[in-house]
């Protein structure tokens, strides 16, 4: 498979502080990469410079083979833990935001047709993301689970090449979580999307992704432990997608007594 | 039950808030029948009745100088001093608090200047500004805008630059630019604390409005309440002290009125 993201030699410092020394990564399209790693081991300095908020202290990151501008742009989506979505819009305009942007760039709003066609474009997304009874509420009525599930629908709407989530359900509780989990494997496979998700939940990292990377210091110097930064030490490749809807469709076949008619209605 | 766990009732608590206030107008009225007993012709704590009588002059006879009802010409040139200020100080910190809190750049040109602005006692501008600009409108409500501006603008810029990273940053993976983000991101965001700003404004714009026409004026609040001082004029100074009073709560109320009926989301409602 063809790489869309490629990092080549990586290296973030801050100050005399190295975060991240030499990475090298390519990541495939389609893909669900989750990044785990111990605090402080450059999971989200990774995920800052793949985003483009931060510009890497050397090296070069290629979408497509053409280097990325160290600016956040629209083929790149983002799911903070927290603040992800904006407080004074509704659920629907919050989604609508991003069309808004595309397509009128001096007032960001659009009228008439265009905006009744992204209005419905966008109803449809938060559909999908399950909020479709949630179109006029603000951030501040929905659950943390619900505004989890805005922000995935508002970066969404905009077809990014890849999505990246910054431990966006760590702040939930368990059972919301695995809601989430289902809601994100199934956006994954409609959309055929190419996640990279940093978590603290090895669990999560494991269940939801195609490939794990594990984010650590490779050596370390007792007398100055940081001049020497993280990379990536363990790189596992699981079932891909293909692997995985196999699997899912062969536990359908299986049930034979009818235990998910409930769920197929 | 501890006090700190006192909730009061809606009603309870005007109830409470009126005792403080009627006892003092009571403290008020003893104090100055006291004195009126004593000598019929007091004039430091004049009674309630003298009041009305020497209010009653200013607000329902025409002055035989100028032809007009001077409690009314007083109230309009005040208000319309302080509303043509605090107009100018809104836009002003509008335009400039959202452009110095969302580009780094123009906090970094601008910013140490704003707060040199901020920080000169803008009494001390009155004489510069009764020189430059002469002893009319202008100067009165050039003060105005010089006193409150800066801080209003420093709030917003404040408020502005502390809005989460995050959000700045969702919002150019929707394709927002810097000029998308400001109107679309900041500025809604900015309007809540804008309407807050301009409540925390109102006290001071009202101080240099009195002080600007305490010195140089021929109508206004302020000026008849220093005129009337030379004749140790109580009955009419106290009043006009509670008309000012009370038109600075209706704007406070208004104001918050305004605020929550335009921007619910910031005020937590219905959540």
């Amino acid at each position: 498979m063809s790489a869309l993201l490629s990092l080549r030699d990586i290296w973030v410092e801050y100050g005399d502080k190295i975060v991240l020394e030499k990475v090298d990564l390519d990541i495939a399209a389609g893909s669900f990469v989750s990044i785990v790693g111990p605090s402080g081991a450059g999971k989200s300095s990774l995920l800052r410079v793949i985003l483009g908020q931060e510009a890497p202290t050397r090296g070069t990151i290629l979408l497509d083979g053409t280097p990325l501008a160290p600016e956040c742009g629209p083929d790149r989506g983002v799911v903070f833990q927290r603040y992800s979505v904006f407080p004074h819009l509704s659920a629907l305009r919050n989604t609508v935001f991003g069309l808004e942007c595309a397509q009128a760039p001096f007032s960001a709003r659009l009228f008439g047709k265009a905006r009744r066609a992204a209005l419905d474009e966008s109803a449809a997304m938060l559909a999908a993301v399950g909020l479709g009874d949630s179109l006029h509420l603000y951030p501040a009525q929905l659950s943390g689970g619900m505004q989890q599930r805005l922000a995935i629908a508002q970066a969404l709407i905009k077809r990014p090449r890849i999505l990246l989530l910054d431990e966006p359900f760590g702040a939930l509780d368990p059972g919301i979580r695995s809601d989430m989990h289902a809601l994100i494997t199934q956006l994954w496979r409609d959309y055929s999307l190419t996640i990279i998700m940093v978590t603290h939940d090895i669990r999560e990292a494991f269940t939801l992704g195609t490939r794990v990377l594990a984010l650590d210091k490779r050596r370390h110097d007792p007398h100055a432990p940081h001049r020497f930064g993280a990379t990536a030490v363990y790189d596992l490749h699981l079932k891909d997608r293909n692997d995985r809807a196999a699997d899912e469709d062969k536990s359908i076949t299986i049930d034979s007594i009818g235990n998910n008619e409930e769920d197929a209605a | 039950m501890r006090w700190v766990n006192r909730q009061m009732r809606r009603s309870d608590r005007l109830l409470l808030g009126l005792v403080p206030i009627l006892l003092l107008l009571l403290f008020y009225v003893v104090m100055a029948a006291q004195r009126h007993a004593a000598n019929p012709a007091d004039k430091i704590l004049p009674l309630p009745s003298g009041m009305a009588e020497g209010m009653s002059a200013l607000l329902f006879e025409a002055d035989p100088l100028s032809g007009q009802f001077l409690f009314w010409a007083d109230t309009l040139a005040s208000l319309q001093r302080l509303g043509i200020g605090l107009g100018i100080a809104t836009l002003l910190t509008l335009i400039v608090g959202l452009v110095l809190g969302t580009l780094p750049p123009v906090r970094a040109t601008f910013g140490p200047l704003v707060t040199g602005i901020a920080v000169i006692p803008p009494i001390a501008l009155l004489p510069i500004l009764f020189i430059a600009l002469g002893l009319g409108e202008t100067a009165k409500v050039a003060l105005i805008v010089l006193g409150i501006a800066p801080v209003m603008v420093r709030d917003i810029a404040a408020h502005v630059a502390a809005l989460p990273r995050e959000q700045i940053i969702k919002a150019q993976t929707l394709g927002a630019g810097s000029w998308q983000i400001m109107i679309r991101v900041a500025l809604p965001q900015a309007m809540p604390r804008l309407f807050h700003a301009m409540r925390l404004a109102l006290g001071p714009a009202w101080v240099f409005l009195i002080s600007a026409e305490a010195i140089a004026s021929d109508v206004g609040l302020g000026y008849r309440i220093f005129l009337v001082r030379r004749y140790l004029s109580m009955d009419i100074i106290i009043p006009y002290v509670a008309w000012i009073t009370l038109l600075a709560i209706l704007m406070d109320v208004a104001l918050t009125f305004m605020s929550r009926r335009s921007f619910p989301w910031a005020h937590g409602e219905s959540h």
